[in-house]
């Protein structure tokens, strides 16, 4: 189980604090889905990258299975069991697809073991396994092959931050079936930053954020319906949620 | 015939194909034939009026190998070498050259390669070339290739070049002729630490219509070492050509990329583009989240940059 305590996230710039996230607390169980959503600039992402090291928090815990990893670096955390799947992820010249994925499985993965990663996110998997994962492929495409590495290994709790971002609705359909039958296995959790509404629903549970802070939290069924509540034209509606501004 | 495993050791480095006493070969070592053979389509030829050797393709030839590797193990040494290519029109071949030293006295020990191709028409020509240097001494290891190219019509000649590590100094200068329809393509890898410093001077002369050129250059300066590069495309007809230089600089490294092109020709179409810069922060950060280390991590990304 993912424990998160009280997380607090400042940045100072030019003198000024500015407060990104304020006693955030929540948990994912083993086996969850857990999706938190929330307006823009909410301080979603942040959570992501202080869970798995990219930010270093200001102050609180996170805890994995019981094992501190507040003040582990990226790579420790990696391999205490956290998968990370990036908003926009970077591009690299000279290495191969197939390359990276070997990496992130941590293995030499058979080609056909490759290629079904790569199918499972909607790309022809022979026409890219040999293509260098660099400028040359579009942001869609890399974004794919981002998901695809973290679905290379299997871990205790896997980000996806905003896994829909710039990837096509037939690709779309293939990473939510991924997503289901990972959820149905029950042998990982999952984490997911979304703004989509056919992820949120899949959620067994959702956090909302809003402001750096957790506006509410609870099983979908409680949450769904404050924030799409049928309130045409706003983005707020008077119970907390935002309505309309996540579809 | 059995090398010292100093020889076997350096071998292993150039020759990534794998160096064998059979088919087409020539070993240099010490400033010396060591030894030599011939193929059916390829014969290896020494000189009689200075060191070094005539290679001469046959047109018969269709994806046939030569390995003319040089290997310095003596400390002091200064070899220069004149190789010569004759291909014939039509010839397929791969040539896997390179030089390594190994040093472990306190004197320089150096080498000079100085390659002139006659390439004919319509022929595929691949020209490897790694050079690579090691040894526990203070004597500095030093390579300064030159290298002339005469491509026919019609012909392709695909040059890769890598430097791996411990080469001290190095200037390498590289004149190729293109005719009509001629194709190049070459790819220069180059990796320099420590206080190392290597000089790329390239001169690619598109001379015939159709004529086209592909210079990519990459390379990663660590430590206090100082690179310069200056590939200059000059398009003297209707032509194509495209330079790129790509480095990563690290530490207190310098490089100093120059593309130069230059048009002589009204339709004369030539590209540069160049790029020096630090190994991406997000590059890092993606792959130590595969569990990977800092210095893991980097050093993956300089292998695949030069791969």
């Amino acid at each position: 189980m993912l424990q998160v305590e009280h997380l607090t996230y400042e940045v100072i710039e030019e003198g000024i604090k500015t407060q990104i996230l304020k006693d955030v607390s929540f948990d994912v169980k083993d086996g969850e889905m857990l999706v938190i959503t929330g307006p823009n600039g909410g301080g979603k992402s942040t959570i992501a990258k202080l869970l798995m090291g990219i930010l270093s928090m200001t102050s609180g815990r996170i805890l994995l299975d019981g094992e501190d990893l507040s003040t582990k670096n990226v790579d420790e955390r990696a391999n205490a069991g956290i998968g990370f799947a990036f908003q926009q992820p970077p591009a690299f010249k000279g290495m191969t697809v197939a390359r990276l994925l070997n990496l992130a499985a941590g293995e030499a993965l058979p080609e056909k073991t490759a290629c079904m990663l790569l199918s499972n996110v909607g790309l022809c998997a022979r026409e890219y396994l040999n293509r260098e994962a660099d400028a040359t492929l579009s942001g869609g495409e890399r974004k794919r092959i981002e998901i695809a590495t973290v679905l290379a290994k299997q871990h205790k709790v896997s980000i996806f931050d905003e896994p829909e971002a710039g990837i096509d609705l037939w690709s779309f359909s293939m990473l939510v079936k991924q997503f289901e039958k990972i959820h149905q296995e029950k042998k990982e959790s999952l984490l997911l930053i979304s703004h989509q509404e056919r992820i949120i629903r899949m959620a067994d549970r959702i956090l909302v954020i809003r402001d750096g802070q957790v506006e509410c939290c609870g099983e979908r069924d409680e949450i769904l319906p404050k924030l799409f509540v049928e309130q045409k034209g706003c983005a707020c509606n008077e119970e907390g949620g935002y309505g309309n501004a996540v579809r | 015939m059995q090398f010292d495993k100093y020889t076997d050791q350096v071998l292993s480095q150039i020759d990534t194909e794998g160096f064998e006493q059979k088919g087409a070969f020539s070993l240099r070592q010490n400033g010396r034939s060591l030894c030599y053979g011939s193929s059916d389509h390829i014969k290896v030829i020494p000189k009689s009026d200075k060191p070094g050797i005539d290679l001469k393709i046959s047109g018969e030839a269709k994806g046939d190998w030569v390995h003319i590797p040089v290997v310095i193990t003596v400390p002091g040494l200064n070899d220069v070498v004149y190789n010569d290519f004759y291909v014939e029109d039509g010839a397929e071949a791969n040539i896997v050259a390179g030089c390594g030293i190994h040093n472990s006295g306190c004197n320089e020990s150096r080498h000079d390669g100085i390659h002139t191709f006659h390439i004919g028409k319509n022929c595929n020509v691949r020209y490897e070339e790694k050079h690579y240097g090691e040894g526990e001494g203070t004597g500095e290891r030093i390579l300064n290739p030159v290298t002339e190219v005469y491509v026919g019509e019609n012909s392709v000649f695909t040059m890769d070049t890598a430097q791996i590590r411990g080469v001290d100094s190095t200037v390498r200068t590289t004149k190729v002729h293109l005719a009509e329809g001629a194709k190049l393509y070459v790819t220069e890898k180059l990796m320099t630490h420590d206080q190392q410093t290597a000089v790329s001077n390239m001169d690619v002369y598109l001379e015939g219509p159709g004529s086209s050129a592909q210079i990519i250059s990459r390379s990663v300066a660590k430590g206090t070492s100082i690179q310069t590069f200056h590939p200059r495309a000059i398009g003297e007809a209707a032509c194509h050509a495209h330079v790129q230089c790509d480095s990563i600089i690290m530490d207190t490294a310098q490089i100093a990329s120059i593309p130069e092109i230059n048009a002589k020709h009204i339709d004369a179409a030539i590209i540069h583009e160049a790029a020096i810069g630090r190994i991406n922060d997000e590059q890092l950060v993606k792959l130590r989240t595969f569990g990977l280390t800092e210095e893991q991590a980097e050093a993956v990304i300089i292998e695949n940059f030069l791969n």
